[in-house]
């Protein structure tokens, strides 16, 4: 919506295409808020340290051209979204509130715990998305509300000219037409069976580019966010041990104080939630069962709770029947973000390889956020750098599809068997018989990957995984699909959905094998250290013939020395 | 088991709704009232309604339950369910696509009457525009609707009136703007609700309030722009 707004704000002919209405994407969902040295809670702050703990956070497979430019920009980008209204918590002085975040330090790891995160409460994803959408509802862009985008038109060149989309209220199919197509489909957290994400997050932006023969960049990289509600999976934003929260076992123990004497709770999430399932494996797990952790809030008192963390104590009491006032919340790691995708350029525009090894930008196709790889977040996400990537990378889609426009942009149209091509999976799902239900494949899918790709991974568990998969292929892609109707078949869709988490799985599964150390948040027990000599760079995985290849990693910032590698402690 | 009875209608098939009755093992467990609906949808495809983020910010799973509007993702059954029956219909007074998805074209163009985005005519500052804590504490309350319509399709008013109504949704949202300090466009909002429709519809009776997933006050925002629009015309 970012990108949507830059464009229709310049005159620009603009269309989103979107499988619910755009308030109720999962953008919502975020809590804590965006992190961005506007220099707020302290006015020495230097987007530079921003810079340094991105970097050290993406345990340093983050491009450093795109973390610079992100954390440069950011501020500006933050500054336009309070200019369109969005409601930010605010200090004395009236500048917008900024909290701690895990990984965020000031003077380059020398200065103790930063406060850059900026909040609206605890509900900054919901201020942020509405705000978005009300820009672009004064800024006249079209939406396609309820449209369901299949696959995407490639002509003759290889160009991206478009995507096939449903309308969910009347069935009808369509190709629209476009001379810039944007992905900001987010990410595809319901590959695990506990997850953060909502139903909709299944990968359908990644699903589309590898049926289209694309590839994918660091796919392995999962993060498995610390504090999920345990059963449940709601995300307990991370602003709770900003604020002073922590973690116990069940001795009552705050063992963050033993894994990462520094940082503690506020730790880079990978290293906490590591942390959390060591103590459950030893033992110290909490419950009846031993499997999960405290969260201690009740030490803030009720104001703080009531005032900084509405939203945290609303969901607490409903999904873990405890009330944070007087009680902990049972946590445990979940998955919460895909820190792979779509490669791209600080531009947005997506990325392959040619035969000579080199980048090579795809005509016609752009991806930011979640659904993107640029990468700013490596092989770890800092809480906060999601809001601020999507906001700052949709805008740079934006910026750079408008100079393409004024410059002209000239591509082949489809031909009737270009369009062909991308509608033959409807096709083929339309006109099924037999096969397997839908659901029930969905969950044999997503518990695969629970068991066998979650927070510690090994070799024989992951090929046991993968010959899981390789059994699943042929009968997700022959799956049933009993309810033909056309007006608003949530059948079909939930089908296609399939389709696309089954191709992120398999693309994740294949490369966390492949990458033979461990690194953020891709832990393995086989391979217990960072391998910086074989795999200091990204992983790409290639569709056609599922390999997997890497690509350099950018350490080439424009005004700052480069953040050389280094052992990585909190 | 849990009696379910769940309303159905696919315009392609169906010449009218009905209510079609259904058991569903809820294993004794308290669930929310979207598990037992996914729990349906696992027994039949093609059982059709919105869901997404499943904790309740998302507004996508707006529903009538025994009655009572609310989002299905956060009401538990403990809280809805009578006599081990549950009656589940599509949020009343707007017309249905199918099953319990209704078609929000008329509260979504309330909505967007009210422009609902910030307008001021200075020139944005380098920085952010100041706000005092207390200036932004007038928000809360307001700006949190996730526009899951269950205060609107609640509203008798809304059910007489859904073109020339707001709504309990949008005048919370008119009244957001109206309270943000930030915003300059105070006259001009209220001059386009100066009318014997879009706000003196509400006649107070509070369901809007009652159903409220999120704890939000219609009600009370309603009365501020009303007060705005008295005190303004005298």
């Amino acid at each position: 919506m970012r990108a949507a707004l830059q464009l229709a704000q310049s005159g620009y002919k603009t269309a989103v295409i979107t499988k619910v209405f755009p308030t109720r994407s999962h953008t919502v969902s975020a809590q804590g808020g965006i992190t961005c040295a506007i220099a707020s809670a302290d006015p020495n702050d230097d987007w530079r340290w921003h810079m340094y703990d991105t970097v050290k956070g993406s345990d340093y497979i983050g491009d450093q051209d795109a973390i610079e430019y992100m954390c440069s920009v950011g501020p500006e980008a933050v500054f336009e979204l309070e200019h369109m209204g969005l409601p930010f918590s605010r200090t004395e002085e009236g500048r917008i509130y900024q909290r701690p975040f895990g990984g965020q330090s000031k003077n380059y790891g020398e200065g103790g715990q930063a406060a850059r995160t900026c909040a609206a409460a605890d509900r900054t994803g919901h201020a942020l998305l509405h705000t978005l959408y009300q820009g672009n509802m004064k800024n006249e862009t079209v939406f396609f509300n309820e449209w369901y985008a299949t696959d995407l038109v490639k002509n003759q060149d290889g160009a991206v000219v478009g995507v096939i989309a449903i309308c969910m209220e009347t069935g009808e199919t369509v190709y629209i037409k476009s001379k810039a197509t944007v992905f900001a489909t987010g990410g595809a957290g319901r590959i695990y069976a506990s997850t953060t994400n909502a139903h909709i997050n299944t990968g359908d932006g990644i699903g589309m580019a590898l049926r289209a023969g694309f590839p994918v960049q660091d796919i392995e990289m999962w993060q498995f966010h610390p504090t999920g509600i345990a059963g449940a999976g709601v995300l307990v934003t991370e602003g709770c041990r900003g604020e002073g929260g922590y973690l116990i076992n069940k001795d009552g123990e705050r063992f963050m104080e033993r894994y990462a004497p520094n940082a503690k709770d506020l730790a880079g999430r990978d290293v906490v939630a590591r942390s959390m399932v060591l103590e459950i494996i030893e033992g110290r797990g909490c419950g009846p069962e031993g499997d999960h952790v405290f969260l201690k809030l009740d030490h803030l008192g009720e104001e703080v709770l009531e005032s900084r963390l509405p939203g945290i104590c609303e969901l607490s009491r409903t999904f873990a029947h405890a009330d944070p006032v007087k009680e902990p919340i049972p946590v445990v790691p979940t998955c919460h973000y895909m820190m792979g995708g779509i490669p791209t350029n600080v531009h947005g525009q997506a990325l392959t390889i040619d035969a000579s090894g080199r980048d090579q930008v795809i005509p016609g196709l752009y991806a930011c956020g979640e659904v993107a790889c640029v990468s700013v977040h490596g092989a770890n996400r800092l809480g906060g750098n999601s809001l601020l990537d999507l906001v700052v990378f949709g805008r740079a889609s934006g910026l750079h599809i408008e100079r393409a426009l004024r410059e002209g942009i000239d591509m082949r149209d489809a031909s009737d068997s270009d369009i062909e091509q991308a509608m033959s999976r409807l096709d083929k799902l339309n006109s099924s018989k037999g096969g397997e239900n839908v659901a029930a494949l969905r969950k044999e899918l997503q518990n695969t990957m629970q068991n066998h790709f979650g927070v510690f991974r090994n070799e024989t568990f992951m090929r046991e995984g993968i010959a899981k998969l390789a059994d699943l292929r042929g009968r997700i892609e022959g799956a049933r699909l009993d309810d033909k109707s056309m007006a608003y078949n949530t059948a079909r869709i939930e089908a296609l959905e399939l389709h696309n988490l089954f191709e992120v799985a398999e693309a994740t599964a294949i490369t966390a094998e492949e990458r033979r150390e461990s690194r953020g948040a891709h832990a393995r027990d086989d391979y217990q250290e960072r391998d910086d000599e074989n795999w200091l760079c990204h992983s790409m995985y290639f569709p056609t013939d599922k390999r997997v290849g890497k690509r350099a990693v950018n350490f080439e910032p424009k005004t700052v020395d480069t953040f050389q590698p280094k052992a990585r402690t909190y | 088991m849990l009696q379910v009875s769940i309303y159905r209608y696919n315009p392609e098939t169906d010449a009218e709704p009905y209510m079609q009755d259904v058991q569903v093992d809820t294993g004794g467990k308290d669930l929310m009232v979207l598990d037992v609906m996914e729990l349906i949808k696992a027994q039949d495809t093609t059982v059709a309604y919105r869901r997404s983020c499943r904790e309740g910010v998302c507004g996508s799973d707006g529903v009538n339950m025994n009655g009572k509007n609310g989002l299905a993702c956060i009401t538990p059954l403990s809280e809805t369910v009578r006599d081990n029956k549950l009656v589940l219909r599509p949020l009343p007074g707007l017309p249905v696509i199918r099953d319990l998805v209704v078609d929000m074209g008329m509260f979504y163009a309330q909505y967007e009457k009210v422009q609902p985005y910030l307008q001021n005519t200075s020139p944005a500052p380098a920085i952010e525009r100041l706000q005092s804590p207390e200036d932004r504490a007038k928000l809360d309350g307001l700006y949190e609707c996730i526009l899951c319509a269950c205060c609107s399709t609640a509203c008798p008013s809304f059910w007489w009136n859904p073109d020339r109504f707001i709504g309990p949704a949008g005048l919370l949202q008119a009244y957001r703007f109206l309270a943000d300090t930030r915003d300059t466009a105070t006259e001009e909002r209220l001059s386009r609700l100066d009318d014997p429709f879009s706000v003196f519809r509400c006649h107070g009776i509070q369901n809007c309030v009652n159903v409220c997933p999120k704890g939000l006050n219609p009600t009370r925002a309603i009365g501020h722009i009303r007060n705005m629009l008295l005190s303004r015309a005298t």
